[in-house]
């Protein structure tokens, strides 16, 4: 059953990738989504049998290197951690199948974006069923590869293909540290197998190792590199810049690789070495500062953006923020479900989205929009629902994941815990803020767009909203069905898969705590109608009056010049010194060049002494001779 | 088995080329009869080194297949034999060499029986390299290379052909010759020139430093390591695409052999006291080609320099002195090999095509050339690395070598690897995304079949061994152990003598 989990996705993207042609769009892309359908369902199953019989399996399936003491297999494990991971992904990436299927029709290239899809897919599933660092690695890059062709899947596109390729270089910073980490973790353990690392992690608590010339804990050091590598997938702040970017791409695979599935897979890191990081406290504050950090950034940049999925984007950066700061107050379950919720509402507010780009025929700023939420309704209930779910209103999935998180962080009861709660609950806010002015601009208000008249607006064609409705089921209950399973006060759900070496106590949490963010929520959606709809001078003055803080934020902080100046062109002239400078003026002037140069000036002087004079040649000869007379007088 | 299969498969090309020299009649019937005669001798070395394989003994670290026959008594005899090492480099430059034929009957346009034989002469030469047992033997076939290749880069080459091979040639002539005195002098200092007794006996250590010297300087032209490396993008830009490939999947490698059976299996301490040397050169070959590769207009020129980047690794790995070290060595040589000549092979598709090496000529390939952009990009995600291809079980182990021996060596060379992603990527992007710009290359026709099957196997091999890289490792892991272990001991004898 594992095996076909796995393997359906990449025998569908092989199939699509090499046979498209032959088979057709249509058979192509029915026979992708079976396949991915079937390892969903499966998956489900998987999950089912964790849950009530406490299933797990190690299947190797061979061996990949084996070089001295470092071995490393292919295989697939599946335990408690894994199984809601097989979940999300398999499950989401069937239902954003069945929905490219609508949201593809005019594109040329059916067949190769479903295969990437599929692959994206395959990718993902190694990423999560890894039994060692290496394995995973495999998975990590892998989607990244994916990421990367599909970002760039409109090729003619010059902003999607530089939005690819930083998308593949920042997360190779990141990657750059996984490395680093994985290196290490092999050097001191001497192996890269979870199992074994995790057993032995607790007798190399006291080791100091020299970095670097900087004497640092061996724990803290690992735990740090591997968290550089989540910071580049999970575009945390100062690794961010490709995420929003990354939005070149179709509107499907922003809502499964781009929020759903593999930005989360830094969680996912983050958690399945929590045996690692356990011990380590300087890495959980980390992990903590640099989540708070991100959740606060992205929702103060999300206020200004103008273009719908570039908001989106920002929203699921500051979303990320939420998981890891849960993780680094040790509350990893909480982080899980925050991401197990998230993976729904998120890719149900990308598929909305995308159903409103097509609505309007391929626009995506919201200022040209407005106005049309009678014209067409079901998309408008949808993005209401992603947009309830993800502030949390109460009762549906986002209160349920993103409330606790605040609860664990105030209840962790350190200084760090307590500044996490207090961005987490002003984050909500601004989560609040940002999510019903998407809506109300979107959607209330006035008709703004030039190029379309009101009626040409539509509806979108069922294979998209259908998809898109099962997501907003799970948007709804998947906070009520799995609260008690996933984060429940005496849940043996999580079983070895997570380490808690705290016990996190989640009984005493004071009423003021419970109420205050819904509150929030609930009175913000007034508040945002009233200045994004109602009255929109208020806004207009706001931003005259500061303009410094507007412009800091719709430059998004300034991340990107900044990292050009810093980094791309001080790089890009460092390379062209090397070859003109080093390569043609230096090594080649002073090495074959000046070789040659200086045979030919030799030869040229020695040419001259044989002039054919006689009397030349005579002189020459006798003070020969004179300095060979003189030599030997004197010796 | 007494057959002598290592001579066959060293000869068999020679007598090919002997077989085309011989041909004579119409001009027509010449060159096809030739092309036949070239093919049906690469492709039946190709098995038979693969019948080698067969035969091949991997539990044992001797040497086999030896053969010896007195030449001139005492001082050179022509020795050969080979061990797990030698055997990938063998399977390598028979496989290579099939894929130069077929790429050379497509472009070259003149003198192609003339091409057909220096190409099968420098596979001779190649081969013999890898299975010589005898010091003189190893530096005729070592240096017999360059000319051959000189000839290919000065005859078939681009217009400023002269300059490379005259570059090429002088910059390697150097090292040689210091190469050749150092041989002399180990028939002076030891009394043979036999490989296997040489290994086995010790150089006294107050020679080594010196001899290792002269040794590399051979060694870091051919390999070429920074600063001797501006002969290789020169070289690479003018050859022709089969000349490209050999130069950068066999002749290259050559270098890495050599560090490997005679710099570590000869000189031992000289090695472990110039191993700073090598790291120091190593690091700053892979951060500054990386970086002036990013900068390249030049297709060629610009593999040219990642081949450079990616050798750097080799080195660091084969200093690093570890199991995983040396093993990543040798399997990210057998790997650059194959991807090298892949990149250089899909240059040469659309240089074929439209005659222009500079990027800025091309863009939005993928709107006509589907089946190419496929195939290139595989080879672009091969050459950075991406696990899952078999450049990153080599790069991978080398690091994981590296940061056994050094820490920072480890860090600052993993840190060429974004450069590496930065310049290739940028590089596909500009070939083949976007739209077309340049209207003359519209008429351009995707990969025809012979093309096809070429890549097809070379894709194959990339991702099998990515995936799947024991065969590569059953045959060199017990010849790897008896390497260090032999290294280690001979270091502490030293050591022990010094103490005394």
């Amino acid at each position: 059953m594992e095996y076909a989990i796995i393997f359906l996705p990449l025998i569908s993207s092989f199939i699509s990738g090499f046979f498209g042609k032959k088979l057709g769009d249509k058979y192509c892309q029915i026979f992708a989504c079976l396949l991915v359908l079937i390892s969903g369902i499966l998956s489900l199953f998987i999950f089912y049998e964790v849950l009530t019989q406490d299933y797990s399996s190690n299947k190797l399936i061979f061996n990949w290197i084996s070089s001295g003491d470092f071995h490393v297999n292919w295989s697939i494990v599946v335990d408690p951690l894994t199984s809601v991971m097989l979940v999300v992904v398999s499950l989401i990436s069937s239902i954003i199948h069945f929905y490219s299927i609508g949201y593809m029709s005019h594109d040329p290239h059916k067949t190769r974006f479903m295969a990437y899809l599929s692959l994206f897919t395959f990718a993902m599933l190694t990423l999560v069923t890894a039994d060692n660092f290496l394995q995973l690695f495999f998975g990590w890059e892998g989607v990244g590869l994916c990421s990367y062709l599909l970002i760039g899947f409109w090729y003619k596109k010059p902003s999607a293909n530089s939005a690819a390729i930083k998308a593949f270089v920042v997360n190779r910073v990141g990657d750059f540290g996984f490395a680093i980490g994985i290196f290490l973790i092999f050097f001191f353990y001497g192996t890269v197998n979870y199992h074994e690392v995790f057993q032995q992690t607790p007798l190399f608590i006291q080791k100091q190792v020299i970095f670097l010339g900087i004497e640092v804990n061996l724990i803290t050091l690992i735990c740090l590199l591997l968290f550089l590598g989540a910071m580049g997938k999970s575009a945390q702040i100062f690794l961010h810049t490709w995420l929003p970017d990354a939005m070149e791409g179709p509107t499907p695979v922003s809502a499964l690789i781009h929020a759903a599935t593999m930005v989360t897979a830094g969680v996912f890191l983050v958690v399945k070495c929590s045996p690692l990081f356990e011990y380590s406290q300087i890495a959980l504050n980390v992990v903590a500062t640099v989540g708070m950090m991100t959740a606060f950034f992205a929702a103060t940049v999300a206020l200004v953006q103008n273009d719908i999925k570039k908001i989106v984007a920002y929203s699921t950066c500051s979303q990320l923020g939420y998981m890891f700061f849960a993780a680094g107050v040790g509350a990893y379950h909480v982080a899980i479900f925050h991401l197990f919720t998230h993976a729904f509402f998120k890719a149900l507010l990308f598929l909305g989205s995308g159903c409103v780009i097509h609505s309007f025929d391929d626009e995506q700023d919201i200022r040209s929009m407005g106005g049309v939420w009678k014209k067409i309704p079901y998309t408008y209930t949808l993005m209401v629902i992603g947009t309830l779910a993800l502030t949390g209103f109460p009762f549906l999935s986002g209160y349920y994941s993103k409330d606790a998180i605040i609860e664990f962080a105030y209840l962790k009861g350190s200084n760090i815990g307590y500044y996490a709660a207090a961005v987490g609950i002003f984050t909500a806010l601004l989560t609040a803020i940002y999510s019903w002015r998407l809506v109300f601009k979107t959607f209330h208000g006035k008709y703004n767009n030039k190029k379309n008249s009101l009626n040409s607006i539509h509806e979108s064609s069922s294979t998209m909203l259908i998809p898109s409705c099962l997501l907003a089921v799970g948007a709804i209950v998947t906070g009520i069905l799995f609260k008690e399973i996933f984060i429940g006060q005496d849940t043996q759900f999580w079983n070895n898969s997570i380490l808690f070496l705290y016990q996190n106590h989640h009984d005493h949490v004071p009423i003021w705590l419970l109420v205050i963010t819904p509150l929030i929520v609930i009175l913000a959606i007034p508040i945002a109608y009233y200045l994004f709809v109602k009255n929109e001078k208020i806004l207009k003055n706001l931003i005259l009056k500061h303009q410094t803080l507007y412009n800091f934020l719709i430059n998004k902080w300034y991340f990107d010049d900044l990292y050009n100046f810093i980094f791309v062109e001080p790089i890009k002239k460092i390379g062209l010194f090397f070859w003109k400078e080093g390569d043609v003026n230096i090594i080649d002037r002073y090495g074959p060049d000046g070789l040659s140069k200086l045979v030919k000036t030799v030869s040229d002087k020695a040419v001259n002494f044989q002039s054919g004079y006689l009397y030349h040649y005579a002189f020459v000869m006798l003070i020969g001779f004179s300095i060979l007379l003189t030599y030997l007088i004197l010796y | 088995m007494n057959f002598p299969i290592l001579s066959a498969i060293i000869f068999i090309p020679l007598i090919g080329a002997f077989f085309i020299f011989v041909t004579k009649g119409e001009q027509k019937n010449v060159e096809r009869n030739s092309k036949y005669v070239a093919i049906f001798t690469s492709l039946s070395n190709f098995f038979l080194s693969i019948l080698l394989w067969y035969f091949f003994d991997n539990s044992t670290s001797d040497f086999q297949f030896i053969e010896e026959k007195k030449w001139m008594s005492g001082f050179i005899n022509f020795q050969l034999g080979i061990d797990g090492i030698s055997m990938l480099f063998i399977l390598l430059t028979t496989f290579i060499a099939p894929l130069c034929i077929f790429s050379g009957i497509h472009s070259i346009k003149f003198k192609i029986k003339e091409f057909l034989i220096a190409i099968l002469v420098m596979e001779t030469l190649m081969l013999g390299v890898f299975c010589s047992l005898n010091l003189v033997i190893f530096y005729l076939f070592f240096e017999g290379g360059l000319i051959p290749m000189f000839l290919i880069i000065g005859i078939w080459g681009g217009p400023k052909r002269v300059y490379s091979a005259f570059k090429f040639f002088l910059f390697t002539l150097l090292g040689s010759v210091l190469m050749l005195v150092a041989i002399i002098s180990i028939y002076w200092i030891t009394g043979t020139t036999d490989v296997i007794r040489l290994l086995d006996g010790r150089i006294p250590q107050e020679f080594q430093y010196l001899l290792w010297l002269a040794f590399f300087s051979s060694f870091a032209v051919k390999l070429p390591m920074w600063p001797v490396h501006t002969w290789l993008p020169d070289a690479h830009v003018e050859a022709p695409t089969a000349g490209s490939v050999i130069l950068a999947a066999i002749l290259l490698k050559m270098a890495g052999y050599g560090f490997i059976r005679f710099s570590l299996g000869l000189f031992p301490v000289a090695s472990d006291y110039f191993t700073p040397l090598i790291f120091v050169l190593s690091i700053i070959a892979i951060i500054y080609t990386s970086l002036v590769a990013l900068m390249q207009d030049d297709m060629k020129k610009l593999i040219a320099y990642s081949s450079v980047a990616h050798m750097g690794f080799v080195t660091i790995g084969i200093f690093s002195l570890t199991k995983q070290g040396l093993e990543g060595s040798i399997i990210q040589m057998m790997s650059h090999g194959l991807i090298s000549a892949a990149l250089f092979l899909c240059v040469g598709v659309v240089y074929d095509r439209y005659h222009s090496r500079m990027i800025s000529s091309y863009g939005g390939l993928v709107n006509i050339m589907p089946k190419y952009a496929l195939v290139f990009m595989i080879f672009t995600l091969a050459a950075l690395g991406l696990p899952g291809t078999s450049g990153f079980v080599g790069e991978f182990l080398v690091l994981v070598g590296a940061l056994q021996k050094n820490i920072l060596v480890a860090v600052l060379a993993s840190f060429g690897v974004i450069l590496v992603a930065a310049y290739m990527l940028w590089l596909y992007r500009r070939v083949i995304f976007g739209k077309i710009t340049n209207p003359e290359i519209k008429e351009i026709t995707d990969l025809n079949k012979t093309e096809i099957y070429i890549f097809a196997s070379l894709v194959f091999l990339i991702l099998f061994f990515g995936v799947y890289p024991k065969p590569l490792f059953n045959t060199i892991d017990i010849s790897i152990s008896n390497l260090i272990n032999n290294y280690q001991a001979d270091l502490s004898f030293h050591l022990v003598k010094i103490n005394n």
